[in-house]
């Protein structure tokens, strides 16, 4: 093994060297197949629940039924159960999942039941049919602790306002009243889940030195590393967490959950290996899901359609001693430009389960409401709602004046409407026997970012392979990093090996926030960047000079293979990405628009889309596949928020009443109409050496705009309580008469 | 209890108990973790296996109820390295993106492409006379009990699409 040498990089500055441009091997922004596809198709890949260690027993969660403090259970007749060997009521058990990027315990039982759902025991046994059994057949008893409050919008709701995050800029009351045009009006988004379709598991395995290896299901490893280690009070390096496949995330796995912390406490006490898996119902009940939001909107503009007020103030709720809150209106700030401003945030303390970052959390439903309230504003001005957007394209951020890193948002409309072939149209004008047909469009929009990340990148003659505790969570991981690597470093895809989700490999930024391509392909970047400039100094050439194509280095018009200039050594490198000020002088974000075509049931009220297309400009396409894929998923989210998503909670208690697939509406095939997802090829400097942005959420921000817009062309009724179930627009059909 | 089970050519003896779901006899007791649990209550379709040349929920069939049933999981469609068209189709066309849900997919679309040959109508089957064309109505129709959260219907559509036509051409 030779010496590891470090290339790190503080991000201050844009990088314009633009140097993947200048590569020779031709692999990345390819429609490339995934690397891990023929193991993912042939049931091979193996995900968390699929390891069985010798001596394994299964662990079950038990739920309470109720709120208050837990006073006592049956554990002794539980004990006595057929196979029975463990029933874990341990005070260290956790309320619900981390939230994203906590890097420690969230909040853990000490005696309480805190909403309905809660996981408060778990009892392990022989076999998975013993422990469900034992598990079903468990009583908790809990003493009610008073009287709580289940709805974000009933009177007495305990309410926080933090002051960080209210904006108030100009006049807005004035803007409303001098306007040529305004409109004024709550919408509402539902209680949503992620419903990834792995069920989270756990198998939990401690070794004779007192570490514990934890396979799972996790979306951030470094930070579920801490996180478990904080929960069982031991140091994190005596933590592992494997993660090679994740079967969908959306942020249900950013945070550690309840099922690990169970399966490593049981395994702890018995010292035999130990899995938990979630039931599905568990899965609704203790991951955190996306809060239901009230969206107070208000727009204002003058009689040539440009926005004078936005008013933008939100209601969403949370379980107390939860940090975080749905940001709604993260993409309000600098969308559109106006000189009156104001954002509200507002945080309903309430006993339903914990909310927590599903994709794309705050521009999912705060982008989609925003949408659909300037899709009234150009209704009420009578002006085309693409035309009204084009007005009121931002120059530089609207609060705070800073530029932004690329602006496309006027490309991405002018290009997606071309594509669609958007005609403006009046409601109530197109009639297929029963059906009304119409049109719809919204722009997206959502923050860019980048976190800390390291990867290293082992070169030899041969080929060379990436390591890191990336995760692949259907995003594309494994496909990109081979990609940035083969072509920096000039072989065919199938000479680079990519290895992840093993925290015993070097920190990456794991997968959220659509970070993950843009951070940890920067740390790659960087560690192929090393390896050239320590091949360019063997070889005797400058690193700028030099060029690296299937296998071959080529300079001064000499050409090289790298099985000579390596011989039998194995060069290793580290990529370290630290976010700097380039994260925090431009404004980054990723843009686009959608259209969509409807038709909407005049007698039963259904919508059917029938046409959907999505223009998007996120920097360097790193994978037109994998990006593809990720546009197509968050159109359809766009599609479930719009027609058929919600958790529905029992007013009496906060439960969950359909936390399962068969009563919680994903869209399903025949929901969906072949789509359409074209990029606008863009370098973004300012985003990192790569030039690449991430891609995973932005396609969400907006698509359910597009179709309830569309809705309302179609057939003249409005929706402002998504999603727009047929009742909804029954009622408003027959409001028209 | 003791009974056998026949999965992908192979005969295989099992001590277990009564309780255990098909789905669980092959995940957890045959090695054979290509067929996915996503919620145990035939809501999914993630543990799609075939049998008898019919697809169905593995998680909503006992064990023991298949003693001397033909059964073939995702694992005996194709291997790494020999990947059936469909396997090949689903790679090509990015018709999944996690893999969680894609051996049920797959299965499913195994079986549903015969049920197409053999002129089994679907809910969208306008004409029953003739005979049902693999249309990307018919397909979506005939795939939407295999949910995908990732949400790669297009893929999948247009993957199933290629080998049905492959199939009519051969």
């Amino acid at each position: 093994m030779s010496l590891e040498t470090t290339r790190q990089l503080k991000h201050d500055t844009p990088d314009h060297d633009r140097r993947l441009d200048g590569m020779a091997q031709g692999v990345l922004g390819t429609d490339m197949d995934r690397p891990e596809g023929r193991l993912k198709v042939s049931g091979r890949a193996t995900y968390a629940a699929e390891t069985h260690p010798e001596g394994m027993a299964h662990g079950y969660l038990v739920r309470a039924a109720t709120i208050g403090r837990i006073t006592g259970s049956n554990a002794e007749a539980i004990r006595a159960m057929p196979g029975v060997l463990h029933v874990l009521e341990d005070e260290r058990m956790i309320r619900n999942a981390a939230q994203g990027m906590a890097g420690e315990s969230p909040v853990q039982k000490q005696g309480q039941s805190w909403y309905v759902g809660q996981p408060v025991a778990c009892v392990v046994a022989e076999t998975f049919e013993q422990a469900r059994h034992a598990a079903q057949a468990m009583m908790v008893t809990i003493e009610p602790d008073g009287t709580h409050v289940f709805d974000a919008e009933a009177e007495g709701v305990e309410v926080d306002t933090p002051e960080k995050k209210q904006v108030s800029q100009g006049d807005l009351d004035g803007a409303m009243a001098e306007a040529a045009f305004s409109v004024d009006h709550d919408y509402r988004t539902p209680s949503m889940s992620s419903a990834a379709m792995e069920p989270h598991a756990s198998v939990a395995q401690w070794d004779d030195e007192g570490r514990v290896t934890l396979r799972g299901s996790y979306q951030l490893l470094r930070f579920n590393k801490n996180e478990l280690a904080d929960v069982l009070g031991v140091a994190p390096d005596k933590v592992r967490i494997l993660s090679p496949y994740v079967g969908g995330g959306f942020g249900s796995k950013l945070g550690l959950a309840p099922e690990a912390v169970a399966a490593a406490l049981s395994a702890q006490v018995l010292g035999r290996p130990v899995r938990v898996v979630l039931h599905r119902r568990q899965v609704f009940e203790t991951v955190t899901r996306r809060s239901e939001t009230k969206q107070r909107i208000r727009l204002s503009c003058d009689a040539d359609g440009k926005l004078t007020g936005i008013g933008h103030e939100n209601l969403v709720s949370q379980l107390p001693d939860e940090v975080f809150s749905e940001p709604v209106a993260q993409g309000t700030h600098f969308q559109y430009a106006a000189p009156n401003r104001v954002v509200g945030h507002n945080i309903a303390r309430i006993r339903r389960s914990a909310t927590g970052s599903v994709r794309a959390p705050g521009e999912a439903v705060g982008v989609t409401a925003f949408e659909i309230a300037v899709d009234e504003l150009a209704k009420t001005a009578g002006i085309d709602p693409l035309e009204f957007r084009l007005r009121n394209v931002p120059e530089k951020h609207p609060e705070n004046g800073k530029p932004f890193s690329s602006s496309t948002m006027e490309a991405t409309l002018r290009e997606g409407a071309a594509r669609f072939g958007w005609q403006h149209s009046q409601p109530r004008q197109r009639r297929e026997g029963e059906w009304w047909i119409g049109t719809g469009m919204a722009g997206a929009v959502r923050v860019n970012m980048m976190i800390e990340a390291h990867a290293r990148v082992v070169l030899t003659g041969q080929g060379a392979r990436v390591e890191c505790d990336m995760t692949d969570i259907g995003t594309g991981s494994y496909a990109i990093l081979t990609q940035v690597a083969a072509e920096l470093l000039g072989f065919a895809p199938a000479q680079v090996e990519t290895v992840l989700g093993d925290t015993d490999l070097p920190p990456a930024s794991g997968s959220g926030g659509s970070f993950g391509a843009a951070s940890t392909s920067t740390a790659v970047y960087l560690a192929c960047m090393e390896l050239r400039e320590r091949l360019a100094a063997k070889i005797g050439v400058k690193e700028t000079e030099l060029t690296l194509k299937d296998g071959v280095a080529t300079h001064d018009n000499r050409q090289t293979p790298l099985t000579e200039v390596l011989g039998d050594e194995e060069w290793r490198a580290l990529g370290h990405l630290k976010p700097g000020k380039a994260g925090q002088e431009v404004r980054q974000a990723t843009w686009g628009a959608v259209f969509a075509e409807v038709a909407v049931n005049d007698v039963t009220g259904e919508t059917r889309v029938r046409r959907m297309e999505g223009t998007f400009a996120a920097g360097r396409i790193l994978n037109l596949k994998t990006a593809r894929s990720q546009c197509h998923g968050g159109m359809i989210w766009g599609i479930g928020l719009a027609l058929t998503e919600a958790l529905e909670h029992d007013p009496r208690d906060g439960h969950m009443v359909n936390r399962d697939l068969a009563e919680y509406h994903l869209p399903v095939n025949l929901d969906v109409p072949q789509l359409g997802v074209h990029f606008i090829e863009e370098r973004d400097d300012w985003a990192n050496p790569l030039q690449a942005k991430g891609i995973g959420e932005l396609s969400i921000c907006g698509s359910g705009a597009a179709v309830v817009n569309a809705i309302e062309n179609a057939c003249g009724v409005r929706v402002r309580r998504l999603p727009a179930t047929l009742d909804q627009v029954m009622e408003g059909l027959i409001a028209q008469g | 209890m003791q009974f056998e089970l026949d999965v992908n050519g192979e005969r295989h003896a099992l001590d277990l108990d009564p309780r255990t779901s098909l789905l669980d006899a092959l995940r957890d007791h045959l090695g054979l973790t290509g067929s996915k649990k996503g919620c145990d209550h035939g809501q999914c379709g993630a543990c799609t296996v075939i049998v008898e040349g019919r697809r169905i929920n593995s998680c909503l069939t006992l064990a023991c109820m298949h003693e001397g049933d033909e059964i073939t999981t995702v694992e005996g469609l194709g291997a790494p390295d020999d990947l059936s068209p469909l396997q090949r189709a689903f790679v090509e066309h990015d018709g999944y993106q996690c893999g969680y849900c894609t051996p049920g997919q797959i299965c499913s679309a195994t079986a549903m492409l015969g049920e197409i040959e053999k002129g089994w109508p679907s809910n969208v089957t306008e004409d029953l006379e003739t005979q049902v064309e693999a249309s990307i109505e018919e397909i979506s129709e005939r795939m939407s009990g295999n949910l995908c959260r990732c949400s790669c219907y297009p893929g999948i559509v247009d993957a199933i699409r290629q080998v049905a036509k492959e199939e009519a051409r051969a």
